[in-house]
């Protein structure tokens, strides 16, 4: 018999009861809550007269509807009912809630591996799709709708069918000024958006290995928009160092414990995957997206792919409107696309280390003349904190960024930072949708270091020639 | 919850892949506290030609004529029609919302997100997969027939037209029973409240960090 994925395991350690079609009811440890997705999960449970499980597993932040400045006044009243709403059912329920001027406060997928909330090993669920973050500790963590946060709330558990397993290896070593941004828009660009779809993705390889957590969480966040639900890395001494003396993680004898625990889950030399992708990471050069979907990407040393070029008629015909969306002539280079705009943050690249790349490129430097504006939002107030005890803060605001408060901010624009009709912007977020940073936005989605580059060139540069 | 058995209705065709929860709902709108109320605002970046009043939601807009759900019948259609990989980004439940708020039923593509297909059957709101040839039929048959109708059945799982076609679905058994009988998901999971407790006990002893 063949050995077990990493994901066969976590799987296996939560079936509370197999229905033996597949499906299972599978039991969560953490429950991370925002003020989004959650009221109507909280009415339905006051409703039916239910009330939370397990109290402790629950932990909550709000984060999309915060303004990254004067935060004390919320002037669009629909956000500050959202926010409130929070506010109340974490009272009523008794849920422990970070609120706005909490320094742990920060969008929830930095929050929890920051606090030892999300820990290996963990099913951790969020009503947020990039809830994929956490995978990268080795915890099956995954995003869910409003009903199954409702559902979650009132039994701790979730009714789930297991996906497949796909592995996606990168070999080798990455070129330098490659990151791991470059490696996950590489790889969506290679197996497409419904590439992952119904199946469970571990990432690993030398590449992988190589990576600091911040470098794998990236990863595993957009693992989402490569279709699958859920991204894993192993657990390494990187894991367990990374987790070590977080205010929720183990002590004691519960840490040697947990540790052995942890050890423990890695694939099986011989475990089966449905799907295997290899990469040569060596390959890999900085990825920028060119359309409205984030497997239309391209490397920054390429021009704008011709849809006259394509056979399938619906794909051509997808990338006629997301061209006709962006504004961008097939055949243009792509270091001739100018910008307005320039946002370092989201989930997917606010950590500590993306900060550090970015500052890095544009220390001493000045952004461009046609960038209206370049911003820099921290994932969390300690991600801040950290950043300004390295004088991270100034190297930024002196080449003429705004050094905003923690934050979604301008990833998907439900608060005051957004993109008005038309304007250009290189973004370190995930989703290059239509609309996605405010309607008629244009996004272009690249690493922290690429958009810090392009800010200072007001176009895109090959970060390795920067 | 709501059951859902079957449905005849009127088939909009949306003949785009990777239908976005943002495109659905576009994230100006994800403001309320409730689950109604946001059909008004479904595809609304496609729909409209201005941006709405947040404030004030009752204020005319300006529709945009060419857009499918804008002309007659299709105003009225309750079944929409898609190409792969519908529902993709965000976990929104309020996509299925939107949908089901404008009036529709079902939704008919070759594939779809794995959260926004879960999301559907909390809702009795029912994806339907055909395969890429069948969809490609549906889209000709549309576009030849006015008010082109389909009945969706979830018990014989099958989509059926006047004209004779009949294109078979597969769905999961548990899924299909529990949206054709209407069942509530949190009341069957608690009936199994003490294999929960069991667990829960079993696990504080192997990993006892997880419960402190």
């Amino acid at each position: 018999m063949a050995g077990k994925t990493l994901y066969d395991k976590l799987w296996d350690d939560h079936v509370v009861h197999d229905f033996g079609d597949g499906s299972a009811l599978i039991y969560i440890d953490r429950h991370l809550i925002h003020e989004v997705t959650s009221p109507q999960a909280f009415e339905g449970l006051k409703l039916a007269g239910r009330k939370p499980w397990r109290l402790s597993a629950n932990l909550a932040v709000p984060d999309h509807n915060v303004p990254t400045v004067n935060r004390e006044i919320i002037e669009d009243p629909i956000s500050k009912l959202q926010l409130d709403t929070l506010d109340s059912n974490c009272k009523e329920t008794g849920i422990t809630k970070f609120d706005m001027f909490d320094p742990r406060q920060g969008i929830v997928h930095v929050m929890g591996p920051e606090q030892g909330a999300s820990l290996p090993g963990m099913t951790i669920v969020c009503g947020d799709s990039h809830t994929s973050t956490n995978g990268a500790l080795g915890a099956f963590a995954f995003g869910i709708g409003t009903s199954e946060v409702e559902h979650a709330l009132a039994t701790q558990t979730l009714v789930l069918k297991k996906a497949k397993n796909m592995l996606v290896r990168v070999n080798g070593a990455l070129g330098k000024g490659v990151t791991a941004k470059d490696i996950v828009l590489a790889i969506i660009g290679e197996i497409g958006t419904a590439g992952g779809t119904g199946h469970t993705i571990e990432f690993a390889g030398d590449a992988i290995e190589a990576l600091s957590m911040e470098g794998r969480m990236t990863i595993c966040n957009m693992s989402i928009e490569a279709g699958a639900r859920v991204g894993l890395v192993a657990v390494d001494q990187t894991t367990i160092d990374y987790v070590k003396g977080r205010p929720y993680s183990p002590i004691d004898e519960n840490w040697d414990k947990a540790v052995e625990y942890w050890s423990s889950l890695k694939s099986d030399v011989d475990a089966h995957f449905d799907k295997v992708v290899e990469i040569d990471a060596a390959t890999i050069e900085p990825q920028v997206t060119w359309g409205t979907s984030p497997e239309m990407v391209v490397s920054v040393t390429s021009t704008v792919p011709n849809p006259a070029d394509i056979q399938d008629v619906v794909k051509r015909e997808g990338m006629e409107k997301a061209l006709k969306y962006m504004g961008l002539p097939a055949g243009q280079a792509i270091s001739d696309i100018t910008l307005d705009k320039v946002f370092i943050g989201s989930c997917t690249n606010s950590r500590i280390e993306d900060l550090r790349e970015a500052a890095e490129v544009v220390k001493g430097k000045k952004i461009a003349s046609n960038i209206s504006l370049a911003m820099v939002v921290p994932g969390s107030g300690l991600v801040k904190q950290q950043a300004e005890e390295e004088g991270l803060d100034k190297l930024f605001l002196d080449a003429g960024f705004e050094w905003r408060d923690p934050g979604c901010s301008m990833c998907l624009g439900m608060n005051p930072d957004r993109l008005s009709e038309g304007e250009r912007c290189a973004s370190t977020s995930n989703r290059n949708f239509e609309g996605r940073q405010g309607q008629g936005g244009r996004t272009h989605l690249v690493s922290p270091a690429m958009a810090a580059a392009a800010a200072i060139a007001g176009h895109f540069v090959d970060v390795r020639q920067s | 919850m709501i059951a859902f058995k079957t449905y005849t209705g009127i088939v909009a065709p949306l003949d785009r892949p990777n239908i976005d929860t943002d495109a659905i709902i576009p994230k100006q709108f994800l403001k309320s506290i409730k689950r109604t109320g946001f059909g008004l605002n479904l595809f609304d970046d496609w729909r409209y030609l201005d941006s709405a009043d947040l404030v004030d939601a009752k204020k005319p807009r300006k529709l945009n004529p060419d857009f499918i759900l804008n002309q007659s019948p299709y105003d009225k259609a309750t079944i929409l029609l898609a190409r792969e990989n519908f529902g993709c980004g965000s976990s929104r439940e309020h996509a299925v919302w939107a949908l089901i708020d404008f009036g529709f039923k079902a939704v008919i593509a070759p594939s779809f997100a794995d959260i926004f297909y879960s999301n559907s059957f909390k809702n009795g709101f029912l994806p339907v997969k055909l395969d890429e040839k069948e969809i490609d039929k549906l889209f000709d048959e549309v576009d030849v027939n006015l008010g082109y109708q389909v009945e969706v059945n979830l018990l014989q799982q099958t989509v059926s037209s006047d004209s004779g076609d009949v294109f078979k679905f597969e769905i999961e058994k548990n899924l299909k029973e529990r949206l054709v009988k209407g069942l509530d998901d949190i009341g069957l999971t608690l009936q199994m409240s003490e294999e929960i407790r069991a667990y829960e006990q079993a696990r504080s002893n192997s990993a006892p960090w997880l419960f402190s």
